[in-house]
């Protein structure tokens, strides 16, 4: 079980420093989850903590490909509104 | 230098605008020692701001908090606004970058570490750089933005380093105002949402601003202004950080636009208008010194302010250059000698003010009516397109405008505003639509309020816009100091008899 960045990752580099298990790295073109290190937190922390302190909706998913902060959680905008501006396709 | 502010020197603090010489800025009435400190600090002081220089350096890319105001997913190349960086350096290159502008911009006086994310939410980074500079270029002051989160974790850390200015956004004290426009916070392994998020970020806030007060570490406090979320609150605010030791207080405009892709910006929360915004600095001013010279300048800024060379600094640049074919010695010595000159002239333009002439026009009418109460002049505002304490610039080539407040007391800075208003936008896009208000209608939208425009020269569309929407452009005091110019223009008002009257009413630009 590991968790993994998509592409909405911006590169801001929060989740790599507070990683208990150092599973994250820089890479090219965004940070990348070792899947060999990711214990999703299990047995350090209640949430997942790059999960906890990412700041860009849709950018970590489980092995499922469901998004942890999904479109509007983090921000409270509407996924309407963030459909109109062309900031969401849509349905994932 | 030219920007004697008047009432935003304390009352009774023995220390009027006429005996510290000019109260140059919001800082007149404070303590010799913290002016001293603050003198060649372009940030703080609003004479050192056309001066001095200082350098932003963007290694502190994490954050730990979001605000409603914020989205770091979108920057654009014409974007001027915190938070916003288009390269991220390693803490070495950052050095480099570092000497290498303070060999190349002698007059650079203070680096700041201020984002793009939260500098205490990379700690390692940070102080990395601070602990470095501090050996490389221990003439350079620095500095540290914060939204205050880990400030009370890290304050003994601050003061290690030899930090001794530090900024602290706070926008509110009051938690739920707070929810209003943070909706999450990362504290103790956890995302904390709404209330209860606000309630710690406030409490560490508030720990750590007396915690830096009481080592002696200079505190400004930096808030945004949301109209019909924190505005009214912002005096609460004020009194607060004030009480606790703040130095200085810095009420910066919401900026809000769809295309930055933030909660306010997409869900049409108003910026405030230059009026709410000079209201609200008027009223705190009684409180605290108010600061109203801010750029709110990019977490990358290079330069004086206003006037960004960043794009002569960038990193491939850098990279071509190796810190031995710097040579940090003679720049140094340089500066030295740079910003001692910076600071001697700056003391004798304070010396030439400490007794202001007393205008003659306005002891002439008020001599010309012995027996009635001094008439009632009603303060004017103008507008300046000024460069270096003088009206230098072409009406259509000013950025910005300086708004300055003339009245029977003197010459006050108010505030700037800008006409390529931070993202130059439709134009700029490439959406472009002749049905989209001109450049000059924006101008003329932004100088609501002020009765006359100051500048070098004018061409006749504009002369003849400004006119047509109150506004009297004038283009005879080119080249002269700005407050001189500003207190001639309202005497010759006064002489004309138009300040007898209430401000006439504007038409609709």
């Amino acid at each position: 079980m590991a968790l993994q960045i998509t592409d909405a990752c911006l590169n801001c580099w929060a989740c790599a420093d507070v990683c208990p298990n150092d599973a994250i790295a820089l890479a090219d073109p965004h940070f990348l989850i070792d899947e060999r290190k990711c214990t999703e937190c299990l047995g350090d922390h209640a949430e997942p903590q790059c999960a906890a302190i990412c700041p860009i909706e849709a950018a970590i998913v489980d092995e499922l490909g469901v998004y942890l902060n999904p479109p509007g959680s983090l921000t409270g905008i509407p996924v309407a509104r963030l459909v109109e501006f062309g900031l969401w396709k849509g349905a994932a | 230098m030219e920007l004697p502010v008047i009432a935003n020197t304390a009352a009774g603090g023995g220390c009027s605008t006429s005996g510290c010489g000019t109260a140059p800025d919001a800082l007149g009435h404070l303590p010799d020692d913290i002016r001293a400190r603050v003198q060649d600090h372009p940030c703080y002081s609003e004479e050192a701001h056309h001066y001095f220089a200082r350098m932003h350096v963007a290694v502190a890319p994490a954050c730990n908090i979001q605000c409603n105001y914020c989205n770091r997913k979108y920057d654009c190349a014409n974007e001027s606004r915190p938070g916003v960086v288009s390269e991220l350096l390693s803490p070495d290159q950052a050095i480099r970058k570092v000497l290498a502008v303070a060999a190349a911009i002698p007059q650079m006086s203070v680096l700041g570490v201020a984002g793009p994310g939260d500098p205490l939410a990379n700690p390692a980074r940070t102080f990395e750089i601070f602990r470095q500079l501090s050996e490389r270029a221990p003439d350079i002051k620095l500095c540290l933005s914060t939204n205050g989160l880990k400030l009370p974790m890290y304050v003994d850390e601050i003061a290690r380093h030899n930090i001794d200015h530090v900024t602290i956004t706070i926008n509110c004290v009051d938690p739920e105002v707070g929810a209003m426009i943070y909706p999450w916070i990362f504290w103790q392994n956890r995302r904390v949402r709404g209330v209860e998020a606000a309630r710690i970020l406030i409490e560490q806030q508030q720990k750590g601003l007396e915690m830096l007060t009481a080592r002696g570490i200079l505190v400004k406090v930096n808030s945004v202004l949301i109209p019909g979320v924190n505005d009214q609150h912002l005096k609460e605010v004020s009194k607060v950080v004030k009480a606790k030791g703040a130095f200085l207080h810095n009420v910066m405009p919401l900026i809000a636009e769809a295309e930055h892709g933030t909660y306010y910006g997409l869900m049409g929360q108003a910026s405030p208008t230059a009026a709410q915004l000079q209201e609200l600095q008027d009223a705190c001013a009684g409180d605290m010194a108010m600061m109203r010279h801010c750029r709110q300048c990019r977490a990358d800024a290079v330069g004086i302010l206003g006037e960004d060379r960043g794009a002569e600094f960038t990193m491939d640049r850098i990279d071509a250059l190796t810190l031995a074919e710097i040579d940090y010695e003679s720049a140094m010595v340089r500066r030295k000698e740079v910003h001692d000159a910076i600071i001697d002239q700056l003391d004798q333009q304070r010396e030439a003010r400490r007794i202001p002439p007393m205008p003659p026009v306005l002891g002439a009418v008020a001599d010309e009516m012995p027996a009635a109460p001094r008439p009632t002049l009603r303060p004017v505002l103008m507008a300046v397109a000024g460069k270096n304490g003088v009206v230098a610039e072409h009406f259509g080539h000013a950025r910005e405008f300086l708004v300055y407040e003339a009245s029977p007391t003197g010459v006050r800075f108010i505030g700037h505003r800008k006409t390529d208003l931070y993202c130059a936008g439709i134009e700029t896009c490439g959406e472009g639509d002749a049905a989209q208000e001109s450049v000059l209608d924006k101008t003329i939208a932004a100088l609501s309020g002020c009765e006359v425009v100051l500048c070098s020269r004018i061409g006749f569309e504009p002369w003849g816009k400004l006119e047509a929407s109150g506004i009297v452009p004038n283009g005879e005091h080119a080249m002269e100091p700005i407050e001189d110019a500003v207190m001639a223009v309202y005497q010759e008002m006064a002489a004309s008899g138009k300040l007898a009257d209430p401000a006439p009413s504007r038409k609709a630009a």
